[in-house]
């Protein structure tokens, strides 16, 4: 069977300063977390597999296919740092955005697709919150709006660029409960992490980088010491 | 009373104003309103050419249609020109669009002073062009400009809903398998359609703001984006009617400073209103 998600000598640099050098790595079904020190490359893995910023060599399959073919079945949630939240619309609106390839490009958002929309905020517990204004919202909350949109997606691979960065305890929590719904659901999740408290009881695979892959595979076996100190301790001056 | 002539300027002044609301709605959330005062400045060499070309093969120089195709293959050109400073990275965009504006307009200037020198005085009425006069446009003038204004709303709302996408992630549309670039482009071909069409009346000097003003203004009072869009739209229209009004009143005052002036009688408004 195809891996969900597989690169394959993936070189990437940023100026002529190498940020991923030959990483190989496939996915197994299931949570995965991204981990490694600032400037490992784990953000650039994702965007890179997803065609964002350019890459010097290497490929990304999904199911075993190019990302063109496999588009649908692929969600992407980017750090919420990366938008400004003080654009106008709801929650509501920014959910929908996710139903996009299935719409008309003008006029309103269909009502099946706005109950779709409204479906996604459900599960992450701010269907309440749906008409509000998202620069009104917690950072958290906002998070959560982010996840949303990816749930609405309908995909089976969801990449996520660390949406557990500075959440409050709530938004943890259903965040966390969330993604292992969509584990149990057959889905696969991976996840640039820092924390390294929760990767123990919550995360079934790890790779961890340090601008090359470090280790990969189940928690048990990979995340351990020796791999945590090789990839946090392999780049000078970044603590 | 208003005579035939001056309602149809002053619609097509409107529908401008209102193209000018609706398109700098997105161009600010885009964080692109500023490229408006790189392409008016940008548009001069065009017009001061065209006009030169279209008296040497005995046309008339008055003759609106080919300097608004001047003045948008220029402003074009001050695109890429940009697009070539900026490419490296080592130049940013605000220090880029003060090289590119200064440097068109400044040989579009030069251009101009060598029009005036010519006998045949194929330049009258192109100094029209900088600070705008909406009393001098024709009827057909103001149609031409008027369309343009309405095809390019007709536009955005064809598009309204990925170039929202766009606006508040690009990441995400990208990721989707949106048309990005595409989209970008026909924004940055909106932002020139309007800005062209507002030349003559509005003066290119002045062109920005009414791209900037009734968009700045709408987002500080409106929640939603159709809300802002509308909003800004009427408040670009009404700018652009009661400026051309103005200024075929007083013949003395160029449409450009009165519709802005309009346009920044809402937009305080709107920061009172905001603070309230």
């Amino acid at each position: 069977m195809n891996p969900p998600f597989a690169v394959e000598g993936l070189n990437v640099s940023y100026a002529g300063r190498p940020a991923l050098t030959n990483v190989t790595w496939a996915a197994a079904p299931g949570l995965t977390a991204i981990l490694g020190p600032n400037g490992a490359g784990k953000s650039t893995l994702l965007k890179a597999a997803l065609g964002l910023i350019p890459s010097d060599s290497g490929k990304a399959r999904f199911f075993g296919q190019s990302l063109e073919q496999a588009r649908s079945r692929v969600a992407y949630l980017p750090q919420r740092a990366s938008v400004d939240w003080d654009f106008p619309a709801s929650a509501l609106d920014v959910v929908a955005m996710a139903r996009l390839p299935r719409m008309r490009w003008w006029g309103s958002v269909p009502r099946a697709e706005r109950e779709a929309a409204r479906v996604a905020l459900d599960s992450v517990g701010l269907v309440e919150f749906a008409d509000r204004q998202i620069g009104r919202l917690s950072g958290g909350q906002q998070q959560r709006v982010f996840l949303a949109r990816a749930l609405a997606q309908g995909a089976d691979l969801f990449l996520m660029d660390e949406p557990l960065a500075a959440v409050d305890a709530v938004t943890e929590q259903t965040i966390l409960a969330v993604l292992h719904s969509l584990v149990e659901e057959g889905k696969t999740v991976l996840m640039v992490h820092h924390d390294l408290s929760l990767i123990a009881a919550h995360f079934d695979h790890v790779l961890i980088l340090a601008e090359h892959v470090v280790a990969a595979g189940p928690v048990a076996e990979s995340f351990t010491e020796a791999s945590i100190a090789a990839a946090f301790g392999g780049l000078p001056g970044r603590a | 009373m208003i005579g035939h002539n001056t309602l149809i300027v002053l619609l097509g002044c409107a529908a401008l104003g209102g193209a000018s609301g609706v398109v700098g709605g997105f161009a600010l959330l885009r964080g692109r309103a500023l490229l408006a005062d790189a392409i008016g400045h940008a548009a001069l060499p065009g017009v001061v050419a065209a006009s030169l070309i279209v008296a040497a093969f005995g046309g008339s120089a008055r003759s609106l249609g080919p300097l608004l195709l001047g003045a948008a293959l220029s402003g074009w050109l001050g695109l890429l020109a940009l697009r070539a400073l900026t490419a490296s990275g080592r130049i940013r965009q605000d220090a880029a669009i003060g090289v590119v504006l200064s440097a068109f307009y400044a040989l579009g200037t030069v251009g101009l002073s060598i029009a005036q020198a010519m006998p045949n005085a194929a330049q009258a009425g192109l100094s029209h062009f900088i600070l705008g006069q909406a009393a001098t446009l024709t009827e057909s003038d103001a149609i031409l400009a008027g369309a343009l204004a309405l095809g390019c709303i007709g536009v955005v709302a064809a598009l309204f809903q990925p170039l929202r996408a766009l606006c508040f992630d690009e990441a995400f549309a990208r990721s989707q398998g949106l048309p990005v670039r595409l989209l970008d482009l026909v924004l940055l071909a909106l932002l020139l359609a309007v800005c062209v069409a507002g030349l003559p009346a509005v003066g290119l000097l002045l062109v920005v703001a009414l791209l900037i003003v009734p968009a700045a203004a709408a987002r500080l009072v409106t929640q939603g984006l159709p809300a802002l869009l509308a909003l800004a739209g009427a408040l670009g229209a009404a700018a652009g009617a009661a400026g051309a009004l103005i200024s075929t009143r007083f013949e003395n005052i160029p449409t450009g400073a009165a519709v802005v002036l309009v346009g920044l009688v809402g937009f305080g408004a709107a920061v009172t209103w905001s603070r309230r």
